[in-house]
């Protein structure tokens, strides 16, 4: 598979921003007909090789061979035409456009000049057609799930007869079926020749497909692996560079016993609560002091049952009860009234002020309830700020530092903060660990635990089945925009049947209670 | 690099560096090409000088721009302002036309609060279009820009109404403590913006509806009610403004009051450091544009060139401005400046110190 | 946002895209059924024609604004140019060049304005609205520079082409800017459909960073679109001077906003990446019969004209936001 010469090589790679070196002397080569998965933390350098290959950024130091000729892309579309291709994982496509368009725009057939309709709309469909996708090729992007615009963006790169398909972690944002019938392209296309990069953060996934592993770190090459050489706990501590605690907590599975809350009167109790076209009415308790996980394929309206217990998003029916009183739950300010907050999944989108400091961002949410008229003195603003920098190990632990210029996990972090400062009775956390690195993840979770045993209910919702296994007290299920169960995390309950509850349903819905 | 070369790239990194330069650098040329350009002199108690009628004559503008720079925080822009003014001014002099007395203090309040109330109503009309209907701001205000002028002409039935009172006058050209009484009106207005933004918490919620709208609300803010805010607040500035500019020539013409103010409001906005994009604003930099916007209308006047060629000259005090301010034009010119590339160390600083406190 | 991935069923799909469009044609409809009910004049097929004739060169201008709009940007500068460009082809006529020579350089002067603001916009990243902003202050400013007052034009070639009809025996004509006019709206939509450059402009204004990723010359598109719309100003401000046969430094001030308008009331959405030419041929005629009818009636008075353009827009703006065309 991989005795051919490679396809592309990268030697002695470097590259530097204003007083940042992203990249220092890597090497790089990715053969024909190999998935090849590039590994490493957040800000390891994994994004910068990527733009240096492709030729958004310029390169500082060393070179790139493509089939032994040394090139320098000026841009993707450069690249493309020699063959490098790269999907990425926020699709990127014209939501405004056809399906059609999306694939073919830049360099569309002509006939005399004229873009050639037909022939666009054949060979798109042709296209789909290989990659198994029937669609109708003349509706608009937007008018199709993530998935399916993924699928459609390779299409796009494979179109130019790419030897080299870059997918930059273009699995975040699909569900388990979705990653397969992806896998399945990528194992037909990696058959044809095709030498795959991959760029994840799913360890799982990695192992699932990869032949070969690069790891990064800290912008310089670990080392390049077979993937029968490299457990995951060996790829994880390469990763990271040396052994944590880190790693110990993540594989010791502390896990909690159900028992915590079974005394306590109800902070929320739902009932048929729903919304037309986002999630099926569902019933649910959490008591003071509990982490009710909810797991669930991505789409399985996870993010759906957070909005509404939030407010965030209307519900149409059902009704909500808080410490026994019935009450409505209409808008976010309603909920932050009744002690709820909320951290979503979209930390840039929803989350954070990146224009702001961090202790604005992080007093915002405790003024908004307040109201304007009555600001919250300077000095107590102080006090809570430095609190939480210091509670959350927040780095650069500066108060007056635009948020933007903070790490992902960092900005979690102030977004946590935002929320404790208020001293909510529920916090639910969509995915606050979803793209973050190791280090600040292990803060997170162990933060988690800290708070329920302090009395805060947390409703924990993540992909990561594991961390939501090792968290919660209770784990409620979706699928399909349904709640299907509710399980206490007892010792009968493990990965493999909450996974058997997610892929068949009510089959276990005499375990709820 | 020594301690007097960074303190040196701190001071050109300052946001007011630029607007503060140029300022000085017209005053400067004034100064030389008229040596008189500078000096105050005292006349029946009142001071008169270039100076002064400067900062008379900024005061619509200052007022306007006051309004358009929370407007402007909140990701949103005003196009109407101008339209409003017409319409106030409009309002203000047609009533106190129809008044037997025209110099009761009584008439002209009642004027003013009509007409002010109308003012009111229009930005409440703008904010619910941009932010309970949600449609773009630029778009939102622009029907009221475009209908405004014939809602301001249809007051005043397409006449120019003339008036004659005292008082209305002296919003414009009254005197107070020896200096115009324009100059307090807007010195009040923007203290009392000031305060009103940063005093409280508004200031921050407005930038942060302005910096990212959902994570506002999903923060609890209630963004549409401050969104609507801002627009009461700028429609009344403008409206201020509108009494002013009628007050000068104590006539209303629904064509020409206000025409083209929200541009230059709008420079005034972009030349202080407020982004178009929304997010931090800085009243300051404000008034400092709405100043530089004068002094080059009063350098134009008095070198003798029409007040429509004076146009001219704003375009390249607006690209200037902009080029400076363009982060790409900065690192480009820098680039090509030094040649080499700026020691490490000083390339985070610089960017420390153009993000404001 | 996973609301998104919901797909609408098919049926329902197409007349969403189009429906800005058909409303602007039954809108249009309505109103000429209602001047012919009320004005026995107005079933003349010459009211038909004067629309265009007098409202050409505000067409070709939109034209060039709905490529510039459907990228996501605007361009304030339409009208000054317009005015700058009649000016200058007054003057240098006055000044005795040839014709031909004259509309050249007249020619000349909307796209390398138009250019210059594409770049600034573009290699600086300045916002559109102030560039283009300052453009028309640059404009205004040259109109009153070359002269204080109208120069009229007497020039033969000019007076053909503002006199000459072209009709049929029983006295209905049009005049050669409507050909002109006609012709730009065809070669833009041709371009729009069926070129690069016009599918990359759908691409900017639908998500420019996607454009950008896809390996699109985003810059080139920018530009050339500012350019496109300082030529169709250039157009526009020629056919202004064959319409009025003088140049004057004060007209056309505040036509940008009418013809935003006309594109807006033609379904194109000002965010960028939906709408039609087509749309804003009807955009620019309903603004025309509105002016008519106002002109027929007698007892409305002119301010009324803009008064009415302020309500269609918020009608139609309201309908975009109800029928949901945003895709950012």
């Amino acid at each position: 598979m991989t005795d051919s010469r490679p396809v592309l090589t990268m030697t002695g790679i470097s590259k530097s921003f204003p007083g940042v070196r992203a990249l220092h002397n890597v090497d790089f080569r990715l053969f024909p007909g190999e998935v090849h998965a590039l590994m490493g933390e957040n800000g390891a350098g994994k994004s910068t090789l990527i733009k240096v290959l492709t030729g958004v950024y310029g390169i500082d130091e060393g070179t790139v061979t493509l089939d032994g000729e040394q090139v320098a892309f000026n841009g993707p579309m450069q690249a493309a035409a020699a063959g490098v291709s790269t999907v990425y994982q926020e699709v990127n496509l014209c939501p405004n456009l056809s399906v059609a368009e999306n694939i073919f725009i830049g360099r569309e057939p002509r006939r005399l000049g004229a873009v050639n309709w037909g022939e666009v709309r054949r060979r798109a469909r042709q296209l789909l057609a290989r990659l198994d996708l029937d669609i109708d090729v003349t509706a608009p992007v937007a008018s199709f799930s993530l998935a399916v615009q993924q699928m459609v963006a390779i299409a796009r790169a494979i179109d130019v007869q790419a030897r080299v398909l870059i997918l930059d972690e273009p699995t975040s944002s699909l569900d388990a079926g979705e990653v397969a019938q992806l896998f399945r392209i990528m194992r037909q296309l990696r058959d044809e020749g095709i030498a795959i990069l991959f760029v994840t953060h799913f360890l799982d996934q990695v192992y699932g497909i990869a032949d070969r592993i690069t790891v990064l770190r800290n912008g310089a090459l670990v080392g390049e692996y077979p993937i029968a050489e490299l457990p995951q706990l060996a790829l994880v501590e390469k990763m990271i560079g040396k052994e944590l605690d880190v790693l110990e907590l993540m594989e010791e599975h502390p896990r909690q016993t159900a028992t915590a809350t079974e005394g306590g009167a109800p902070f929320v109790q739902v009932s048929n609560l729903g919304r037309r076209g986002a999630v099926a009415p569902f019933s649910l308790t959490i008591h003071a002091g509990e982490v009710v996980g909810l797991a669930g394929l991505l789409g399985s309206g996870r993010t759906e049952v957070a909005r509404l217990l939030f407010g965030a998003d209307r519900a149409d029916r059902g009704e909500v009860q808080v410490d026994g009183t019935r009450t409505g739950l209409r808008n976010p300010v309603q909920a932050i009234d009744q002690g709820i907050g909320f951290c979503s999944e979209n930390r840039r989108a929803e989350g954070i002020i990146a224009d702001l400091s961090v202790r604005e961002n992080m007093i915002l949410a405790m003024q908004a309830a307040r109201g304007w008229l009555r600001p919250i003195p300077r000095r107590r603003q102080d006090e809570l700020v430095d609190r939480y920098i210091k509670a959350l190990s927040i780095r650069p632990a500066n108060p007056e530092m635009p948020v933007r210029n903070l790490s992902g996990g960092n900005q979690q972090k102030v977004l946590l903060a935002r929320w404790l400062i208020t001293e909510p009775r529920l916090l639910i956390l969509d995915e606050p660990t979803r793209g973050i690195d190791i280090g600040a993840k292990a803060e997170i979770q162990k933060l988690v635990v800290q708070l329920s045993d302090g009395g805060m209910a947390v409703l924990f919702i993540s992909a990561e089945l594991e961390e939501v296994l090792r968290l919660s007290h209770r784990i409620a299920v979706m699928r399909d925009r349904q709640l299907v169960a509710q399980l206490d995390n007892d010792d009968t309950v493990d990965a493999d049947r909450v996974m058997q509850t997610i892929a068949s349903g009510a089959e276990h819905e005499e375990a709820s209670r | 690099m020594s301690d007097a070369g960074n303190r040196f790239r701190t001071l050109l990194g300052h946001r007011l560096f630029w607007p503060v330069a140029v300022l000085v650098v017209m005053l400067a040329a004034n100064t030389v090409y008229r040596p008189g350009f500078l000096s105050v002199e005292v006349n029946n108690g009142h001071l008169y000088g270039t100076p002064i009628d400067i900062l008379r004559l900024s005061a619509p503008l200052i007022l306007v721009a006051l309004g358009m720079t929370l407007v402007i925080s909140t990701g949103g822009i005003d196009l109407s302002v101008g339209s409003v003014c017409a319409i106030s001014g409009a309002i203000a002099c047609l009533y106190i036309s129809r008044a037997p007395d025209q110099d009761n203090l009584v008439t002209v309040l009642t004027a003013l609060a009509m007409a002010l109330g109308a003012a009111l109503a229009l930005g409440a009309w703008n904010g619910v279009l941009v932010s309970v209907i949600g449609i773009q701001p630029i778009i939102a205000t622009l029907i009221l820009m475009v209908a405004g002028r014939g809602l301001a002409q249809l007051v005043a039935e397409g006449q120019i109404i003339t008036i004659n009172s005292g008082p209305y006058r002296a919003i414009g050209l009254g005197h107070l403590l020896t200096l115009p009484l324009a100059i307090f009106i807007a010195l009040a207005a923007a203290l009392l913006v000031a305060a009103f933004t940063r005093r409280t918490a508004l200031g921050m919620i407005v930038e942060s509806v302005g910096g990212n709208r959902e994570a506002s609300r999903l923060a609890g803010i209630r963004s549409g009610r401050v969104v609507f805010l801002v627009y009461v607040v700028s429609a009344a500035c403008a409206a201020i403004a509108g009494f002013m500019m009628t007050a000068n020539v104590s006539s209303a013409d629904g064509n020409n009051t206000g025409l083209w103010v929200e541009l230059d409001a709008i420079l005034a906005v972009v030349i202080g450091g407020t982004s178009l994009a929304g997010g931090r604003f800085y009243l300051g930099g404000t008034i400092l544009g709405a100043l530089i916007i004068q002094t080059l209308t009063t350098t134009v006047y008095a070198m003798n060139i029409s007040p429509q060629t004076a146009l001219l000259f704003k375009a390249v005090v607006v690209i200037a401005v902009c080029l400076i301010q363009a982060p790409a034009f900065r690192a480009k010119f820098r680039r090509r400046r030094s040649g080499t590339p700026p020691p490490p160390q000083s390339s985070p600083q610089r960017q420390k110190e153009q993000v404001p406190a | 946002m996973s609301s998104l991935s919901i797909s609408a069923p098919s049926w329902a799909r197409l007349p969403r895209r189009h429906m800005p469009v058909l409303a602007t044609l039954a809108l249009l409809l309505v109103m000429y059924g209602i001047g012919v009910s009320q004005y026995r004049a107005f079933s003349n097929i010459q009211v038909v024609f004067n629309v265009f004739i007098d409202n050409g060169f505000l067409l070709v201008i939109a034209v060039g604004m709905t490529f510039v709009i459907l990228t996501g940007g605007i361009d304030l500068s339409v009208g000054s140019v317009a005015a700058m460009t009649a000016m200058v082809s007054a003057w240098l006529l006055q000044s005795g060049l040839p014709a031909l020579l004259v509309l050249v350089i007249a020619l000349l002067i909307g796209p390398t304005l138009g250019f210059l603001m594409g770049c600034a916009i573009h290699f600086f990243d300045i916002q559109p609205f102030i560039v283009t902003l300052a453009g028309m202050f640059f404009a205004r400013g040259m109109c009153t520079f070359i002269s204080n007052a109208s120069i009229p034009i007497n020039d033969g070639f000019w007076t053909t082409m503002s006199q000459y009809r072209i009709g049929d025996p029983r006295g209905n004509f049009v005049s050669i800017s409507v050909l002109v006019a006609f012709a730009v709206v065809l070669i833009a939509a041709y371009v729009l459909a069926y070129t690069r450059l016009g599918r990359n402009v759908y691409a900017i204004g639908g998500n420019p960073q996607s454009a950008l990723l896809m390996g699109l010359p985003l810059g080139r598109t920018r530009i050339a679109v500012y350019t496109i719309s300082g030529l169709c100003a250039g157009i526009g401000g020629i056919l202004l001077s064959f319409y009025t046969l003088s140049g004057a430094p004060l007209i056309a001030i505040g036509m940008e906003l009418d013809v935003i308008a006309a594109v807006v009331i033609g379904g194109t959405v000002l965010t960028g990446g939906s709408g039609y030419i087509f749309g804003t041929v009807l955009g620019v005629l309903v603004l025309g019969v509105i002016q008519t009818l106002i002109t027929f009636d007698g007892s409305l008075n002119s301010w009324w004209t803009k008064i009415v353009i302020g309500g269609l827009l918020f009608a139609f703006i309201l309908l975009q936001r109800l029928i949901g065309i945003r895709y950012k």
